[in-house]
C-alpha cells in the first residue's frame, strides 16, 4: 500500500473517531457556553448510554442473524438509551447542580466529580468490571474504495453523526427554545428578564448534551468495547475537542471532535507513538493549544469584566 | 479489631499529609487538582528507587520526592495556571493518568522488599503498629503546623486572596500565577512525601494502587473537613478512611461490594457540596491581633 | 506636576470603540472627576490604565514612567490603587484581613533582597509581619472610622462599610494616585455625605484621586478638574464651572434639541 492510501486510510479512521467525540464534545460545550462549569459527570453519561443501549439491544435482537431486523433494534436502543440518558442528565442538573447555581465557582465541579465517581462505581457494581463487545448490527464486511477500507460501521458512526449534529444545528439556529438556548448562554440575568425560562433551558441543554453523549456512547462502543469506566478516556478526550473548537462554541465542538480524531489517528503513527501512549498524544494537543490559542479555533476572547 | 484501629490510623496519617497538600492547593488558593494520585505515585517511586536500587536512606527520600513532584507539578503548572478557568483541573486529570501510565509501562510488576525505615538504629517493623503510627502522625503535625503558618503569613494570605478574587488580589499588587504555581508546587511536593510514607509502611509499591480514587479521596477528605481549615482536613482523613475501611472492621467484606465506598465518596463529594460546602468544621476565622493569646492556648493543650 | 497622562488611548473590542484617542491628564494632589453618559468607556479607561485590559493602541504615562500594558499588579505596585464599581472584596475573609492584602506589598518588601529570601523571611517572621500589618491595618479602619467591624466577615458588612473597606485597602498600598469607580453609587444621601468627607481626608493625605461617578452633586463639589467622556472620546475638560456651562456636555447628558 502507498503512503498516500495509508495516509487516507488514516484519515478515514480518524474522521470515523472524531465524529464520536464531536457528539461527545457538544455536550460538554453547551453546558460550559450556558453554565461555564465543566460538566465531569459527561463521560460516565456515555457510559451509561453505552449500557443501556447494549442491554435494550441484546433484548430485543437477541441471538438474530445481523440484518435489516437487528439494524432496526440498534436504532430503537439507540432512541430508547438517548431518552434514558437525557433523563439521567436532567436529573443530575437537578441534584447536583442546580443547588450550586450562585456557589463558588468550585462548587459544581466537585459535585461533577462526585457523580461522575457514583455513576462509574454504581455501573461497576451493577454490571462488573469486565468489558463487554457490542455487536455489530449487520456484516462488517469492509468495503474497499481505491486501496482506502471503509467498514460499514464506519459509515454508520458517520452518518449518525451527521444527522445528529444536522438535526442540533437546526434546533439551535431555527426553533425559538434553540434561540433561547443562545440568549442564554450570552446574558442569563437578560434573558431572564427576556421571559425566557432559564431553568428550562438549562434542563433543556443537559437534556441535548447527555441524548447526543448516549448516541457517542452507543457508537464507541463498537471500537472501545462497553465497560464501566469507559467515559474517563473518551470524555477527557472529547473535552480536548471541545477545547480545540472553542469551548462555549457549539460549530468549534464539531470541527475540534474531528480534528482531534485525525490529529489521533495520523499522529501516532506518523511520530511512531506506540499505540499505548495514543491517548497522550490527546493530551499533548491540549497542553499545546491551551498554550498557544487557549481560546480554540473558534472561540472568543472572553474576559472577566471588572 | 485493633489492628485495623491501627491501619486506619496509619493511613489516615497518609492521607492527612496528601491531604494537607491538596488543602494547600484547593482550599487556600481555590484551585482544583486532580492529580494528587500522581504525586503520590511520584513518592512511593522516589523511596522505592532509592532505598532499594540506590540503597540510600529513606530519609533521604524525602526531599528528593518532594522536589520531583514539586517540579512536575511547575512543569504542568506553568502552561496551565495562566489561563483563567478550569484548564487546570484538566489537565491534572491527564496527567495523574499519564503518570500511572508511565509507571505501568516502566515497572509493570511494581517494586517490593524495600529495605525498612530507620531511625536513630530503631528498625520501622511493619508489624509494630505503633511505631509508624508514631512517626506518621508526628509528620502530619510537622506539616500541620508548617501550613497553618504558611495561611497566616503574607504569602497564604496572598493565596487565600487569589482564591476569592483573582481580579482584586492583582490590584492588590498579588502576582496572582506565581502563587497559583507556588501553591500548586508546594502542595505537589507534599503529595510526594505522603507516598514515601505510604511505602515505608507497605515496602511494595505497584502502579496499579494509583488510580484517580486516590485523588477523588484526597479531595473528598478536604471537602467533608473544611476547604483550607488545616484541622479539618485531618478529621476528614480519618472519617474518610474509617468509610474505607469499615467493612473490614465490621466483617462484612462479603456483603458490602467494594464500589459501595467509592459510591460513598462521590456522595460525600455532591452532599457537601449541596449542604454544607464550607465542611463539617467550616473555615477557621483567625484573629490576627490576638496570636500572643492563641500560642498561649496552644501550649495548654500539648501539657494536657 | 503631572503624575498620569494618556496619550491616544485607544482600546477596541471587536470594531466597537470603548475608549477612543483619549488623552487624559491627572495633576498631582487634585481631585479630577471623569463623568459621562452610561458606556462613555469609563470603567474602560480606568482598566487600561490600572492594566486589567491592554489597550489596543495609545500610551499611559504614570510619573514619569511609561506603563502601558504592564501587568495590573506591576502597576499597583507602582502606585496606582484602584476600587472597583462593583463591590470586589475578600467575601469570606474579615475586614481587617482586607485591609492587610492592601498591605500586601508595603509590609516585608525589601528591595535589596531577592524574592525567594524575602519569601523565606516573610515565612519565618509570620508573627511578627503579622503584628506590624495588622497594627497598620487597624489604623486604616480607624481613619475611616469602621474598627469596630475589624473581625467582622467583609461579606456581613452593611453596604456603605464595604465601600468604605474597599477604599480602606486601595489607600493601605499608600499609592500615590487612587482610582475610584463610583464610589456612591446605591448610597444614601447621609453616606454619600460621609463619602465626600472622606475623599476630602484622601486629598489632605497628598493622594491624587480619579473619580468617575454620576452623583453631579458630589461631582461639582469636590472635584478640582473634570474630564468628560462620550462615545468613548473626550469632549471637554476643565474646572467643574467650565463643565457646567459647556455645550457638548450638556448636549452628551440631555440630547441634541430638536429645531
Amino acid at each position: 500500500m502507498g503512503t498516500f492510501t495509508l495516509y487516507m486510510q488514516y484519515i478515514v479512521n480518524g474522521i470515523t473517531l472524531g465524529a464520536i467525540y464531536s457528539l461527545i464534545a457538544l455536550g460538554y460545550t453547551m453546558v460550559y457556553g450556558i453554565l461555564k462549569f465543566i460538566n465531569f459527570a459527561h463521560g460516565d453519561v456515555l457510559m451509561v448510554g453505552a449500557f443501556v443501549g447494549l442491554l435494550v439491544y441484546e433484548a430485543l435482537a437477541g441471538a438474530a442473524e445481523p440484518g435489516m431486523w437487528t439494524i432496526f433494534c440498534f436504532f430503537i436502543a439507540m432512541v430508547i438509551s438517548m431518552a434514558f440518558c437525557a433523563f439521567l442528565g436532567m436529573f443530575i442538573e437537578r441534584v447536583a447542580y442546580k443547588p450550586l447555581r450562585n456557589a463558588n465557582r468550585l462548587a459544581p465541579l466537585l459535585s461533577a466529580i462526585g457523580v461522575s465517581f457514583i455513576l462509574s462505581n454504581g455501573a461497576a457494581w451493577i454490571f462488573g468490571t469486565t468489558s463487554r463487545r457490542f455487536p455489530y448490527p449487520f456484516e462488517n464486511e469492509p468495503i474497499h474504495i481505491g486501496g482506502v477500507t471503509i467498514t460499514p460501521h464506519q459509515i454508520l458512526v458517520i452518518i449518525v453523526s451527521v444527522a445528529m449534529m444536522v438535526l442540533l444545528a437546526f434546533f439551535v439556529n431555527k426553533t425559538r427554545m434553540g434561540k433561547a438556548m443562545r440568549a442564554t448562554s450570552l446574558d442569563q440575568p437578560t434573558s431572564m428578564l427576556m421571559g425566557i425560562n432559564v431553568n428550562r433551558v438549562i434542563s433543556l441543554t443537559f437534556a441535548i448534551g447527555s441524548a447526543l453523549a448516549a448516541v457517542g456512547g452507543m457508537l464507541a462502543a463498537f471500537d472501545f468495547r462497553v465497560y464501566p469506566s469507559m467515559g474517563t478516556m473518551t470524555g477527557l478526550k472529547a473535552f480536548v475537542a471541545a477545547v480545540i473548537g472553542g469551548i462555549g462554541n457549539i460549530q468549534g465542538a464539531m470541527i475540534g471532535g474531528v480534528l482531534l480524531g485525525i490529529l489521533e489517528a495520523v499522529g501516532a503513527p506518523l511520530l511512531h507513538i506506540p499505540n499505548g501512549m495514543r491517548d497522550t498524544v490527546a493530551f499533548a494537543v491540549l497542553i499545546i493549544i491551551l498554550l498557544v490559542k487557549p481560546d480554540g479555533i473558534l472561540g472568543k476572547n472572553e474576559r472577566e469584566k471588572v | 479489631m485493633l489492628n485495623f484501629f491501627q491501619l486506619i490510623l496509619i493511613y489516615a496519617g497518609v492521607y492527612a499529609i496528601m491531604a494537607i497538600g491538596q488543602n494547600c492547593i484547593t482550599g487556600y488558593t481555590g484551585m482544583l487538582s486532580l492529580c494528587h494520585a500522581g504525586f503520590f505515585c511520584v513518592g512511593s517511586y522516589a523511596t522505592a528507587i532509592i532505598c532499594k536500587v540506590l540503597g540510600f536512606s529513606f530519609w533521604l527520600s524525602l526531599p528528593v520526592a518532594a522536589i520531583i513532584s514539586g517540579v512536575i507539578g511547575f512543569l504542568i503548572g506553568v502552561p496551565t495556571l495562566r489561563l483563567k478557568g478550569d484548564y487546570l483541573c484538566i489537565a491534572t486529570l491527564g496527567l495523574g493518568e499519564i503518570i500511572r501510565n508511565v509507571a505501568t509501562n516502566l515497572n509493570p510488576v511494581g517494586i517490593s522488599q524495600i529495605p525498612r525505615v530507620e531511625l536513630f538504629g530503631y528498625v520501622f517493623m511493619s508489624r509494630n503498629k505503633w511505631a509508624f503510627i508514631i512517626l506518621i502522625w508526628a509528620f502530619v503535625l510537622i506539616f500541620y503546623l508548617l501550613f497553618q503558618r504558611l495561611l497566616h503569613s503574607r504569602i497564604g494570605r496572598a493565596m487565600t486572596a487569589v482564591r476569592e478574587d483573582e481580579v482584586a488580589a492583582a490590584s492588590n499588587g498579588i502576582d496572582v500565577t506565581k502563587y497559583k504555581i507556588v501553591s500548586f508546587v508546594l502542595g505537589a511536593a507534599v503529595g510526594g512525601i505522603a507516598g514515601c510514607f505510604q511505602t515505608a509502611y507497605t515496602l511494595t509499591v505497584s502502579p496499579a494502587s494509583y488510580t484517580f480514587m486516590v485523588s477523588v479521596m484526597v479531595l473528598c477528605t478536604v471537602v467533608l473537613g473544611g476547604m483550607g481549615n488545616g484541622k479539618a482536613v485531618i478529621l476528614g482523613a480519618v472519617i474518610i478512611q474509617f468509610i474505607s475501611y469499615f467493612p473490614q472492621l465490621t466483617g462484612l467484606t462479603n456483603v458490602i461490594p467494594a464500589q459501595a465506598k467509592q459510591m460513598i465518596f462521590g456522595l460525600i463529594l455532591v452532599v457537601m457540596m449541596v449542604w454544607r460546602p464550607q465542611g463539617i468544621l467550616g473555615r477557621d476565622k483567625f484573629r490576627y491581633g490576638c496570636e500572643k493569646k492563641r500560642l498561649f492556648g496552644k501550649k495548654k493543650e500539648g501539657a494536657v | 506636576m503631572r503624575i498620569l497622562e494618556t496619550q491616544n488611548l485607544t482600546r477596541e473590542f471587536g470594531g466597537v470603540i470603548a475608549v477612543n484617542d483619549v488623552s487624559f491628564k491627572v495633576e498631582q494632589g487634585l481631585v479630577t472627576g471623569l463623568i459621562g453618559p452610561n458606556g462613555a468607556g469609563k470603567t474602560t479607561l480606568f482598566n487600561q490604565i490600572t492594566g486589567m485590559d491592554k489597550p489596543t493602541s495609545g500610551k499611559v504615562i504614570f510619573d514619569g514612567k511609561d506603563i502601558t500594558g504592564l501587568p495590573a499588579w506591576k502597576i499597583s505596585r507602582l502606585g496606582i490603587a484602584r476600587t472597583f464599581q462593583n463591590i470586589r472584596l475578600y467575601k469570606d475573609l474579615t475586614a481587617v484581613e482586607n485591609v492587610m492584602l492592601g498591605l500586601h506589598f508595603k509590609v516585608g518588601t525589601d528591595p535589596f533582597r531577592n524574592r525567594f529570601v524575602q519569601a523565606i523571611k516573610s515565612y519565618m517572621f509570620a508573627n511578627s509581619e503579622n503584628m506590624d500589618m495588622y497594627g497598620m491595618a487597624m489604623e486604616w479602619l480607624a481613619f475611616f472610622d469602621i474598627s469596630n467591624s475589624a473581625q467582622e466577615y467583609a461579606r456581613n458588612l452593611p453596604y456603605g462599610t464595604q465601600r468604605e473597606l474597599e477604599i480602606a485597602r486601595a489607600l493601605a498600598a499608600e499609592p500615590k494616585l487612587l482610582f475610584l469607580d463610583e464610589p456612591a453609587a446605591g448610597m444614601n444621601p447621609a453616606e454619600t455625605a460621609h463619602l465626600m468627607s472622606v475623599i476630602e481626608k484622601i486629598r489632605s493625605l497628598g493622594v491624587s484621586v480619579v473619580l468617575i461617578e454620576h452623583d453631579m452633586k458630589l461631582v461639582m463639589n469636590i472635584c478640582d478638574q473634570i474630564t468628560v467622556l462620550n462615545f468613548g472620546m473626550k469632549i471637554a475638560e476643565g474646572t467643574p464651572n467650565s463643565i457646567k456651562s459647556n455645550k457638548d456636555v450638556i448636549e452628551a447628558y440631555l440630547g441634541r434639541e430638536e429645531i
